[in-house]
């Protein structure tokens, strides 16, 4: 057992040190497929996932069932979820790699993403929208003028839990050979090498700290200063 | 009113989609000869299974022993000043991925069940003592002052008003944490914890479809079932007066 | 000019008609307030207006413009809207706000902008100080304001308020109201205000529209609705006090008896004396050269007396001026326990005199008109 069960020396402390700081230009490019897996999908999220729940707040029943499908996609394991995955898009050549892991994130981004734009749009103040329509405003006007920028703090909330949810989902996508920061721990865990295994662990953690609290300033540039608490 | 007819709705739905979801499956699953290989798996199926659901009841069990009354004390007088710090703490440890969590659990205590079900613990006590925390924290203080007012002593406030109003919260932290406990099960077969990843991972590693999805489908179902059953026990046991779903 | 032709409105799931063929006409630059309990259908009728509600059957026209015949967006720029909860969008400077409606019109910005200043000078707000600020960061009687500016920014002819002041504490409703008196007596616009306060309404209104159960019941100014209530309903809603109610809607020049006669400091006693048993007074102002107000004389002073009235006069505990309403002069003279009061001009001038009798008077005759 390369692992004993005592706990870290600092011999081991410093030959992780060591796999860290001559392996940084590794750590770097993972980290780059890595945000390229969950950038790209998370986007495509956006993209999908904002107009449908601006849709969804005109009906009471379509939000009650689009929200519960989204919320017992969420509930499927990953792992479970890139299992039964394979098989299907083994049929169009793309069972592991970049495809499925860009298709399980932007699964999984769509229940916070559509939760939060639904919530944000069904709870304006009514005052406001009628305020709006009285003054002659379109609904596209409406949902551009006061609608989205007054849901944008929410819908940015509903982006950092999909990105940080995910980059979690991303390194298991490296059991697919989606590459990534997991890898890291894959080897480490197959070749039993805690140097892997800790750098692998740390990078993914930090990086979504790194992305929970850079979201966090963007939501914040991002919101009127009229809305600012 | 409207909350209730959608909820008696989704009710509805989720009774039809079932139906159809289990008939559909059956079929295809008859017609693609998936369910002989589920079939030629049952005896992995059923021994997996049973370890898997053993590590969430018992990491999860712990984690809800341990994380309420953790929560409540950090809400206490004698704690409180440490309320503001440990919430930050939570709030930046749940965004670490419990692939990590597992991965520094190996690392420190090696592989086998009991650092598989120290990660699950970890995983899942951070949200429960996040939202028992944030849960009492939002008790209005005019009911504790009303109580306070009342005679009550802290204790019987704790019981008889912080708790019941918190208590809406608290179950929704549990639920998200026997998700991500659910979620997180299946590595547990990487740490050598077992369970129903074992056929996952050996499915994916010798590209056969049959074990993949023996693992696989139970594993979802497993989800999907728990977090049922947490939502109708949070939906019938939570007083109407302070349940916002019925 | 907004005229509205046997509107009627019933809502879907509803048997009873929530507004009943409702006839009435707002005159060009007037203010119209409805008036009515909970649920009468004022508020209803107002939205019809500008179409926010679509009528069931009637003619709506602005000016001589249908309303129907008018994409219900295009037609709600062109008419001002002010509701009770302000909805002034907090993602968006006070400016921005202002300048919604000239933006979606097209407006050229440096035009629009140049407009929010000169409105914001209008009520006093400095332009420099709040044109960049956000609504959550002014007062309520600030934003109420701000509220009634974005909806005249487009300069529309007609503007539609619904309860505009009644989130606003009583305090600071009195100051805004006479603030936005003053701005419609320079902006003259045809207004539809929707309230449920009668003594809102009677300070407000040219006209009141009284409405109960979707009907108009009736539909007159201020003072003939309190003087002659059409049926029950209106003289309960407008309460018992109607009578004191009347008494602001009337001045102090309305009772007042003109040139009334009066003495100088030279004049005798028994003149004074004299003047007052023939008009059966029981005093008489003392005035100056030019007419100023200097004091009075008691009749029970002057009669027997001997002297000049210069050397026994009495100071006036108070004056009114004849622009004021009744209400403050009844109420004076209750301060002061008098039964009449001199009224001097501004430039201190006597001008007559009024007394509780007289005032008693002037409201028993328009009841006996009627």
């Amino acid at each position: 057992m390369l692992l004993p069960k005592s706990p870290m020396t600092c011999r081991k402390i410093m030959e992780i040190l060591q796999y860290i700081i001559s392996n940084w230009a590794l750590i770097i490019s993972r980290t780059g497929e890595h945000l390229a897996i969950v950038g790209v999908a998370v986007g495509l999220a956006l993209i999908t996932g904002v107009p449908i729940g601006v849709a969804i707040s005109q009906n009471r029943r379509a939000a009650a069932v689009t929200l519960y499908a989204a919320s017992i996609l969420v509930t499927i394991p990953s792992i479970a979820l890139f299992g039964i995955m394979i098989p299907i898009l083994s049929l169009v050549g793309q069972g592991i790699g970049y495809v499925p892991a860009v298709i399980a994130v932007l699964l999984y981004s769509q229940l916070p993403i559509i939760r939060n734009t639904y919530t944000a749009i069904s709870n304006l103040d009514p005052a406001l929208r009628e305020a709006a329509r009285g003054m002659g405003l379109t609904r596209m006007q409406r949902l551009r003028e006061v609608e989205l920028p007054i849901a944008i703090p929410v819908i940015m909330v509903g982006v950092r839990m999909a990105v940080v949810m995910n980059i979690g989902v991303t390194a298991i996508a490296a059991y697919i050979g989606a590459g990534g920061l997991g890898a890291f721990i894959l080897r480490g865990i197959s070749q039993t090498d805690p140097r892997q295994l800790v750098t692998g662990a740390l990078a993914v953690s930090v990086l979504a700290i790194i992305a929970d609290f850079g979201l966090l300033g963007l939501q914040r540039l991002l919101t009127s200063p009229g809305l600012r608490k | 009113m409207d909350e209730q007819a959608a909820v008696a709705d989704i009710r509805q739905w989720w009774r039809g989609g079932l139906y159809i979801l289990i008939f559909s499956l059956g079929a295809w699953a008859w017609g693609s000869g998936l369910l002989p290989v589920l079939l030629d798996h049952w005896d992995d199926i059923t021994f997996l299974g049973r370890q898997h659901i053993q590590l969430v009841a018992i990491s999860g069990g712990l984690a809800i022993l341990i994380g309420v009354p953790a929560g409540v004390a950090l809400t206490r007088s004698r704690f409180r000043r440490y309320g503001d710090v440990a919430m930050q703490v939570l709030n930046i440890g749940a965004t670490i991925p419990t692939l990590a969590v597992l991965a520094l659990s190996m690392s420190l205590l090696g592989i086998g069940n009991t650092p598989a079900i120290f990660a699950l613990f970890i995983a899942s006590l951070l949200p429960i003592v996040g939202n028992t925390m944030a849960g009492i924290r939002a008790v209005p203080p005019y009911l504790r002052e009303s109580a306070r007012g009342m005679g009550l002593s802290p204790r019987q406030i704790l019981w008889q008003v912080e708790l019941p109003n918190a208590l809406f919260v608290i179950y929704a932290g549990i639920r998200t944490a026997l998700a991500i406990n659910v979620g997180t099960v299946p590595l547990a077969f990487l740490i050598g914890g077992g369970g129903l990843g074992e056929l996952i991972f050996s499915g994916i590693a010798l590209n056969q479809f049959g074990t993949m999805l023996a693992g696989a489908i139970p594993t979802a179902l497993l989800a999907i079932v728990v977090d049922f059953i947490v939502t109708q026990f949070q939906f019938w046991t939570i007083p109407r007066g302070v349940n916002p779903m019925r | 000019m907004i005229r509205l032709e046997h509107v009627s409105k019933t809502f879907p799931n509803s048997t009873t008609p929530a507004v009943d063929h409702v006839t009435l006409e707002v005159p060009e630059g007037e203010i119209c307030v409805l008036l009515g309990p909970s649920g009468c259908g004022k508020t209803t009728t107002m939205k019809m207006v500008n179409r926010l509600i679509e009528p069931s059957s009637g003619e709506i026209f602005i000016g001589d413009r249908n309303t129907a015949d008018y994409d219900p967006v295009q037609l709600r720029r062109t008419i001002g809207y002010v509701i009770q909860q302000i909805g002034l969008f907090p993602n968006k400077t006070i400016e921005d706000n202002i300048c919604l409606v000239p933006d979606v019109l097209g407006w050229e910005r440096s035009k629009s902008r140049a407009r929010a200043a000169e409105l914001l000078d209008m009520v006093a707000l400095d332009p420099g100080t709040f044109l960049k600020r956000y609504p959550k960061e002014l007062s309520g009687g600030q934003q109420q304001r701000i509220g009634v500016l974005r909806a005249i920014a487009a300069d529309p002819p007609v503007l539609l308020m619904d309860e505009p002041f009644g989130a606003i504490d009583p305090i600071n409703r009195e100051i805004i109201q006479d603030e936005f008196l003053k701005m419609q007596a320079r902006i003259k616009k045809t207004i539809m205000f929707v309230s449920h306060d009668i003594d809102e309404a009677v300070k407000m209104a040219d006209r009141i529209a009284i409405f109960r159960d979707g009907r108009l019941v009736q539909y007159d100014t201020p003072d003939n609705i309190l003087a002659h209530p059409a049926e029950s309903f209106v003289s309960d809603f407008v309460g018992g006090d109607r009578t004191l109610k009347r008494l602001q809607l009337l001045t102090v020049n309305d009772a007042m008896q003109h040139d009334p006669p009066r003495v100088t400091a030279e004049d005798t006693l028994e003149t004074a004396a004299a003047i007052m048993a023939e008009h059966g007074h029981q005093a008489i102002v003392i005035v100056g050269p030019r007419g100023r107000a200097r004091g009075y004389v008691q009749l029970s002073v002057a009669r027997g007396g001997k002297g000049k009235v210069g050397e026994n006069h009495e100071t006036l505990p108070t004056t009114v001026k004849p622009g004021e309403d009744l209400r403050t002069a009844v109420s004076t003279m209750f301060r002061h326990d008098v039964s009449w009061l001199a009224c001097i001009d501004d430039e201190g001038t006597f001008k007559g005199y009024v007394t509780l009798r007289s005032i008693t008077r002037l409201l028993s005759e328009a009841y006996r008109d009627g």
